[in-house]
């Protein structure tokens, strides 16, 4: 094979995910000529700071709806938790980890609720959810006395707001964010190079020598460039490298370990997964107390980055996770969807409104713009589908 | 009888298969034609591209339907013309009424533009008693059973004045009563000059029914039999489908029976929903190291139920009785630890019990076996693809590579799949249901081998089947279950057809024959 079909091949093997990265390149692009501004260091910054709770979120997400279910209540559950960690921080004055601490034990506890009803009663999630959306909403007005709670002050402001900089020095660009993003890479590189070796090991087929040199060259061009473009701003947002453990972590959980695999068993049949053994009830209680973790997290990230617990916070947040999700090759009928997938979808959706904001696209545009990508990603999806089935 | 249908030498190739390589078929008038063929040789295909689903111009040849050449662009051009497609899994809408369902797409309207009731309803009690079906037509057909609901289907075939009607195998899920009054219908209704094509794979129905039979192989027409014939034997069918002499339909086996397995006993089961109903009642049986033990049972026997709740208890409740692996009681409160205790269990309906179709070949075979590949959790997918690899090759798994998505294969390997799933879960006990159901002859030879290598390593197998002739031809012993007691216990050398109808058959409340009464 040269390595023009292998390129091919692994793009088709992988439409799915190949396409949407695509797609994803393709409007950075045409925000970057329509907007020079857009790759500003300021921007890309920006963008990180903006819209990570939304990715968090993302990741619970696509694997709730990989076992065929929906979370409709994380925008109210980012309100709770974020709530209650503003009344200990600011109501009781306790250190800001307690306020962490304690937003990821209400999290888990609305998680373990809502995977309760519809585990062992056999509720579907829309409804239990649908109920968690208001039932949650009404507890953080409860809790916030339907007055907004700030400011929190540092350190807990640090937690979405902070950079990790200065820390080696730097000469115009900060040394420690290259230095983290070049370990990274070269993790990155170690970790696919031990797996070319293990296919290869196992006599399987894998892209040629010259390929494997370009993409990781790719990867590591585009990686560092990004490094240098946050190093010469302020350095390593404190949440990017939150995100990044996150969505290392899920991605090896969904696509390596046996419970991953359960998820996806769960959402491609229930029936066939339940006689093969898995534990169906198991997975949908532990799909929905994760859920609830993660969107303690990103509770926790939005409060810190309003700096404030507001009653209304986290409003519509569900609804930018699923479109994430979906427009990162999710299905609805469940059973496919990925972490590095739904990643790059609310990457899509980041990029989207932070360049229609930068061009001073009306706010009433904007959600237009997003309804129609979401539309067309998912009609993306289906033609694909539906070729794929052709070529068979 | 003039010709109604001829394809002359039909090409369909999809990128890298040629599915269909020059099919020739000619149907008369008025006849019933079967076509035969091993899954894969490529007769739904041929049956899509005369139907319209592949539109005119994705294939090459030619179809001349009623003296005029067909350009069919889509399914609708077909049905215009006369010609219904009844597929395998029926097209019914569950919660609508028998009527509904019937004039579905062809709503009967009355002079306001809104749907007429009493027409619609008056219009199909006269279509059902058409086809035999004594029923009200206003009941919701998820009340009915397989039989009327595929005489359903043909209602509304007639309502759409076929001409020509194609079964895909229309008794593949029903049992032996509808199955003949099903065949009736037809002879019926070619006698009201519809010409019927009928895709099967059982023999013994096509050479009851078919006036001519076409054999398929590997996408080409190896010959058109006149089943007036003598020489139009089953064997001569089998021979043309398979391209090789099948002397027996059953490979050869010699027996080593070991030492006892699997022990069930006085086993009762008490149904899901209906308090106090028993699905199975008492039942005990064994089956030992290189064995294969039949459970013979007409539908509604218990036979799914009663191995389904040994299963890890995955079916019932209320469940009483004991159960002995190598002679030790164990206990198997979930699948899981079923799987622990090398129980293993491939279901009947592998559509919906077996398999994630959506999913490739490699993960489906992994499902059940998972901890084996994730020795701390982690799962090793390169050794994952390397376990699939052998199992595809051992088992002769017919795919391009592993990666394959399981819904793409035909039934046949996707029983192969389910057994190798099994298999990778390493079992001493396997139950096996309706192994080869709905799955061609050559490959039923293949699924009966791999039991005999499975016997031949000192597994124990039980199989349940409603086929008496493939449990006579595989199984050392049978047991009979009618109403959920087992009523008899034979060993094969003892065990006719009739003999086992007989302990099937035997009702409720009727007395087990002592000589035969399992112990």
């Amino acid at each position: 094979m040269n390595a023009i079909a292998s390129a091919r091949d692994m793009l088709t093997r992988n439409l799915r995910q190949s396409g949407i990265l695509v797609a994803f390149v393709v409007i950075v692009a045409i925000f970057a000529l329509l907007n020079p501004m857009f790759l500003s260091p300021t921007n890309l910054t920006n963008i990180v700071l903006q819209y990570t709770y939304i990715l968090i979120l993302a990741i619970g997400m696509v694997m709730i709806i990989v076992a065929g279910q929906i979370d409709l209540s994380v925008g109210s559950v980012v309100a709770l938790t974020g709530a209650v960690s503003a009344v200990v921080v600011i109501k009781q004055g306790l250190p800001w980890w307690m306020g962490v601490l304690a937003a990821l034990v209400v999290g888990l506890l609305v998680g373990a609720w809502q995977g309760f009803w519809v585990a062992y009663v056999g509720i579907p999630g829309f409804i239990v959810t649908l109920a968690g959306m208001l039932l949650f909403r009404g507890l953080t007005y409860v809790v916030l006395d339907n007055i907004s709670l700030s400011p929190f002050g540092t350190p807990y402001s640090d937690i979405a707001n902070g950079f990790l900089n200065g820390l080696l020095g730097g000469y115009g660009v900060d040394v420690f964010t290259l230095v983290i993003f070049a370990i990274g890479v070269v993790g990155y590189a170690v970790a696919q190079w031990r797996g070319r070796q293990s296919k290869i090991a196992y006599h399987q087929s894998v892209e040629t020598m010259p390929l494997f040199v370009a993409k990781l060259v790719v990867v590591a061009a585009v990686v560092m460039w990004f490094a240098y473009q946050l190093g010469s701003y302020r350095g390593l947002p404190v949440v990017l490298i939150i995100l990044a453990v996150l969505t290392i972590a899920y991605t090896l959980v969904t696509q390596k370990s046996v419970f991953g695999r359960h998820v996806y068993a769960v959402g491609g049949n229930r029936h066939a997964a339940e006689l093969s053994g898995v534990k169906v009830r198991k997975v949908n209680f532990w799909i929905f107390v994760n859920m609830g973790f993660l969107a303690a997290i990103a509770g926790v990230v939005y409060s810190s980055r309003m700096n404030a617990a507001q009653p209304a916070a986290g409003n519509m947040f569900e609804l930018d996770a699923i479109a994430a999700c979906f427009i990162g090759g999710a299905s609805t009928s469940g059973g496919v969807g990925r972490v590095g997938g739904a990643i790059i979808g609310g990457l899509i959706m980041a990029v989207i409104s932070n360049g229609m904001q930068l061009m001073g696209v009306s706010t009433s545009v904007q959600p237009i713009v997003k309804g129609l990508v979401l539309l067309l990603a998912v009609a993306f999806d289906i033609y694909n589908r539906r070729r794929a089935a052709a070529l068979r | 009888m003039s010709t109604i249908l001829e394809m002359r030498s039909i090409i369909k190739e999809f990128p890298g298969v040629k599915a269909l390589d020059g099919v020739d078929l000619d149907v008369r008038r008025g006849e019933i034609h079967a076509i035969c063929g091993e899954n894969g040789a490529g007769k739904s295909t041929l049956m899509k591209v005369l139907s319209g689903v592949y539109p005119h111009g994705s294939y090459d040849g030619e179809i001349v339907y009623d003296g005029e050449t067909a350009t069919f662009g889509s399914i609708n051009d077909s049905e215009k013309r006369g010609i219904v497609i009844i597929h395998q899994e029926l097209a019914l809408v569950p919660y609508l009424s028998a009527a509904e369902n019937i004039f579905l797409g062809n709503e009967q309207r009355g002079r306001s533009g809104l749907i007429d009731w009493n027409k619609v309803n008056t219009e199909a009690a006269k279509l059902m008693a058409r086809v035999g079906l004594d029923e009200n037509p206003v009941t919701p057909v998820n009340q009915l059973g397989v039989g009327k609901q595929q005489l359903i289907e043909i209602a509304k075939a007639l309502s759409k004045e076929v001409r020509l009607l194609i079964l895909d195998e229309p008794t593949a899920a029903l049992n032996d009563d509808d199955s003949e009054h099903l065949l009736d219908l037809l002879r019926h209704l070619k006698g009201q000059g519809i010409t019927s094509i009928i895709i099967s794979h059982k023999l013994n129905e096509i050479e009851e029914i078919a006036d001519r039979t076409t054999i398929i192989r590997d996408g080409r027409t190896i010959e058109t039999l006149d089943m007036s014939e003598a020489g139009s034997t089953q064997d001569r069918i089998i021979r043309g489908m398979v391209g090789r002499d099948l002397e027996h339909r059953f490979p050869e086996r010699s027996t080593v029976v070991g030492d006892e397995v699997l022990r069930v006993e006085d086993w009762t089961v008490y149904h899901p929903t209906q308090i106090g109903r028993k699905i199975v009642d008492g039942a005990s049986f064994n089956v030992r190291a290189g064995e294969v033990v039949g459970i013979a049972g007409l539908m509604g026997a218990g036979r799914t139920e009663l191995a389904m709740s040994i299963f890890g208890r995955s079916y019932g409740r209320s469940i009483s009785g004991r159960l002995y692996k190598d002679g030790k009681e164990i206990q198997a409160r979930t699948v899981a630890e079923a799987i622990e205790h090398h129980i293993a269990y491939a279901t009947e309906d592998r559509k919906v019990y077996g398999l994630n179709l959506i999913d490739d070949i490699r993960q489906n075979i992994s499902s059940a076996g998972l901890g084996k590949l994730a020795p701390r959790g982690w799962v090793n997918d390169n050794e994952e693809i390397r376990v699939a690899e052998e199992y595809r090759a051992n088992l002769n798994i017919k795919a391009p590579d592993v990666m394959s998505v399981v819904g793409q294969l035909s039934g046949g390997n996707q029983q192969k799949v389910v057994l190798s799933k099994w298999l990778y879960t390493d079992p001493d006990v396997l139950i096996l249901d309706e192994p080869t159901r709905g799955i061609d002859v050559g490959a039923k030879f293949e699924i009966y081998t791999i039991i005999n290598k499975m016997v031949a390593a000192g597994k124990a197998v039980v199989v349940i089947s409603s086929e008496l002739p493939e449990l006579l031809g595989t199984c050392d012993r049978i047991y009979t279950l009618a109403f959920g007691r087992i009523t008899g216990e034979l060993p094969v050398a003892d065990a006719t057809q009739e003999r086992l109808m007989e302990l099937m058959t035997l009702e409720r409340d009727q007395p087990l024959p002592t000589k035969e009464n399992a112990s």
